[in-house]
């Protein structure tokens, strides 16, 4: 085994793994402030995918283009959501949440069967099978331009709540939520604002990932338990615990695929999963409760 | 009220009763009025989906043909496996309890031996359009049989092609990569060749490497650097459409060009979706598989049903999955029309003891073994060129010369 071959792999799973990373960040972005677990996320990134499709089939819309009306609407959609739907149940038990979103999620799947059909699609850019060659190392360079997008998308997410005056009145709804409404903050309308950032978060991942995979409408569950994965191993609530989850989950996959089975990547991710939880239960930057 | 009903009229109906009891046992009154109920379970959703929809094509179309062909009517129940074997089972199950005479399916060997186990159990027909596992046919199972090659018969013949293509192309390879799905397709494939190849002397290369892959995998960018490490002359894989199809992509971002890509007796490089995804990138990939006999009668009378159902499609494209799915309907309507019955215990019979001699495959006469396997099914060397399908060998078959290594690609 040469050590170019490493390094391409490595690099190709640290590339993967800021998407997945940005994916993470909009389910731990709202765990952290609204205490509700999204178990529709990977389903929302899949409608984000089939979006970018249409835009570009209809359009012509370069996904980088695209971006920003999906991630727009997905903003009004995530604010919606949670105003309309979530927000009644913020103050039920934890199963009644799991549920509503569980049904949520099977009504996207099934909402996206009934409309694109079971059929893999993609986009099919110029620079979609171009690399970039460094001597013998490749930077493929959709993957390279999608992972600066997630790394650009996450340091905007980062600059809002550092130093914007609603991203700090949403940190401080997530430390304490009745001190908040103590000091006049309308909890509900920062929460929906919060949902729709995750969500917004969640459709930039996912233009940015139909350029990596082809979308079907069953991609979605696989995705969510995957952002869970990364979610609970970066840290439940942390920001820059999901993006350093995502990395080392893609980072760990390829590298597994390399040096034991391709076939084993997903073993290693649930493998580093119960390691995390017997050592650090909290995630590597979470926490303590 | 009088009744007309004399003894001389009950004794002329009972005499005409009497008479239609004893040509019963031929069955013309009973059959003549019935439908042969086909259950025909597919994957047109999930990872397979296309492929699913392409076998479907040959169920659709058969009804109509074989109305003409041998004047039996057939009604199809149609079943999505969705590419999961526990929902195959499920499926198959419900078509029975819905009156399925027969079954039909399921392009994948997973699948069909859930299904299989359901027949046995139910005591119903199943006859397999495609799935090459070998020990679908090895469980001593009394309702099941297999018109299609097992993994085997596959790989024999796909190796012995690819010995043909050097040959034929004046090139010897000495090295390759063996790339394969890792379901029960893959994994059967991947056991016929380590049996096989061994004791194929002749053949001039060597396998370097074996690198296994989900069949629902997103990414191969690690399968296909390891397979690019390996700096192999050629690569042998054994896929589907959609790893197919990300595979050959990956190959291009990786700028790995090795002489060509041969699949040893698989789907996925000569579907109509390879071609549509990839465009040019499907060029010259080649497939060892069994095809259709282009210029067989029977395959006129399907090709013009199927461009009157498909006026947009051809079928070059969909060859092996409307060919083998039409033939798998065959074999059930066939063996109705002799059984006169849609008795399962009497159609399966019927159809231990087909014998058609007129088909579509390349290949000998459908006729099933003591296990429910029908032998002596061919193969032809499959290359797409001009963005279509084209038999390259053997040659008394060809419709376009072998190019191997292809154009582009380094020489050996």
């Amino acid at each position: 085994m040469t050590w170019h071959l490493v390094v391409n792999v490595a690099i190709a799973g640290l590339l993967t793994g800021l998407v997945y990373g940005l994916m993470a960040l909009g389910l731990s972005v709202i765990f952290g402030v609204v205490r509700v677990v999204n178990f529709a996320h990977g389903e929302m990134m899949t409608i984000a995918m089939y979006a970018t499709v249409t835009l570009f089939a209809v359009w012509q819309l370069d996904p980088f283009v695209a971006v920003v009306p999906i991630a727009a609407a997905f903003f009004v959609f995530g604010y919606l959501m949670q105003a309309g739907i979530i927000n009644p149940f913020i103050t039920r038990p934890e199963h009644s949440q799991f549920m509503l979103l569980v049904a949520v999620a099977i009504i996207m799947v099934n909402g996206l069967m009934v409309s694109f059909g079971p059929d893999a699609r993609n986009v099919q850019v110029d620079y979609q099978l171009e690399s970039y060659a460094i001597g013998p190392i490749l930077f493929d360079k959709a993957r390279l331009l999608a992972a600066g997008m997630a790394l650009a998308a996450s340091a905007a997410l980062f600059a809002f709540f550092r130093f914007s005056l609603t991203g700090k009145a949403i940190r401080a709804c997530a430390d304490n939520w009745l001190g908040a409404k103590v000091v006049g903050l309308d909890v509900k309308h920062l929460y929906a604002l919060t949902f729709g950032l995750g969500s917004a978060c969640v459709a930039v991942a996912g233009s940015m990932m139909i350029l990596l995979v082809d979308v079907t409408p069953v991609l979605g569950p696989a995705y969510t338990l995957l952002a869970f994965v990364i979610v609970i191993v970066g840290g439940m609530g942390s920001m820059a615990g999901a993006l350093l989850g995502g990395v080392l989950i893609g980072l760990s996959e390829a590298l597994a695929g390399l040096f034991i089975q391709p076939s084993a990547k997903s073993m290693i991710s649930f493998g580093l999963l119960i390691l995390v939880l017997l050592v650090r239960p909290q995630g590597l930057l979470g926490k303590k409760a | 009220m009088t009744s007309h009903f004399t003894r001389r009229r009950f004794n002329t109906a009972l005499a005409g009763a009497g008479l239609a009891t004893a040509l019963s046992p031929f069955g013309i009154v009973r059959a003549q009025g019935q439908k042969l109920r086909v259950g025909v379970l597919l994957p047109r959703s999930g990872v397979q989906g296309f492929i699913g929809q392409s076998s479907q094509k040959g169920a659709d179309l058969a009804p109509a043909v074989l109305k003409e062909m041998l004047g039996v009517d057939i009604e199809l129940m149609n079943a999505d496996t969705e590419t999961n074997v526990d929902t195959a089972r499920t499926r198959a199950e419900r078509l029975i309890q819905e009156g399925a005479h027969v079954l039909v399916g399921p392009f994948d060997s997973g699948a069909a031996s859930a299904i299989a186990q359901v027949a046995e159990q139910r005591g119903i027909p199943f006859v397999i359009n495609i799935a090459a596992a070998p020990q679908i046919t090895e469980q001593g199972y009394k309702y099941t049989f297999r018109n299609f090659p097992t993994s085997i018969d596959l790989v024999r013949n796909g190796l012995a092609l690819i010995g043909d293509l050097f040959q034929a192309t004046g090139t010897a390879p000495r090295t390759a990569v063996f790339m394969h799905v890792n379901d029960t397709f893959g994994q059967a494939n991947a056991k016929a060749i380590a049996a096989i190849f061994p004791k194929l002397t002749q053949l001039p290369f060597k396998i370097v490497e074996t690198i296994a892959y989900d069949p629902a995998a997103k990414d191969l960018t690690v399968e296909v650097s390891k397979a690019k490490a390996t700096n192999a002359d050629f690569l042998l894989n054994v896929c589907r459409l959609n790893d197919a199809i990300i595979l050959r992509r990956e190959m291009v971002k990786q700028r790995w060009q090795p002489m060509g890509i041969i699949g040893p007796g698989n789907p996925g490089m000569y579907e109509d979706q390879y071609y549509k995804t990839l465009g040019k990138l499907s060029e010259y990939s080649i497939s060892n598989v069994p095809w259709y006999h282009p210029k067989a009668e029977i395959t006129r009378i399907v090709e013009k049903q199927f461009n009157k159902l498909n006026p947009k499609d051809k079928m070059m494209y969909h060859a092996l999955n409307v060919g083998y799915t039409f033939e798998a309907v065959l074999i059930a309507a066939d063996a109705f029309k002799r059984a006169r019955s849609t008795d399962p215990k009497a159609l399966t019979e019927a159809i231990r003891q087909t014998d058609i001699k007129s088909r579509m495959m390349l290949g000998g006469p459908i006729k099933f073994n003591a296990k429910g396997q029908v032998e002596g099914l061919a193969s032809a060397c499959i290359q797409n060129l001009n963005m279509r399908p084209n038999v390259v060998l053997p040659a008394s078959a060809a419709e376009a010369k072998p190019v191997f290594p292809v154009p582009g690609y380094k020489k050996a």
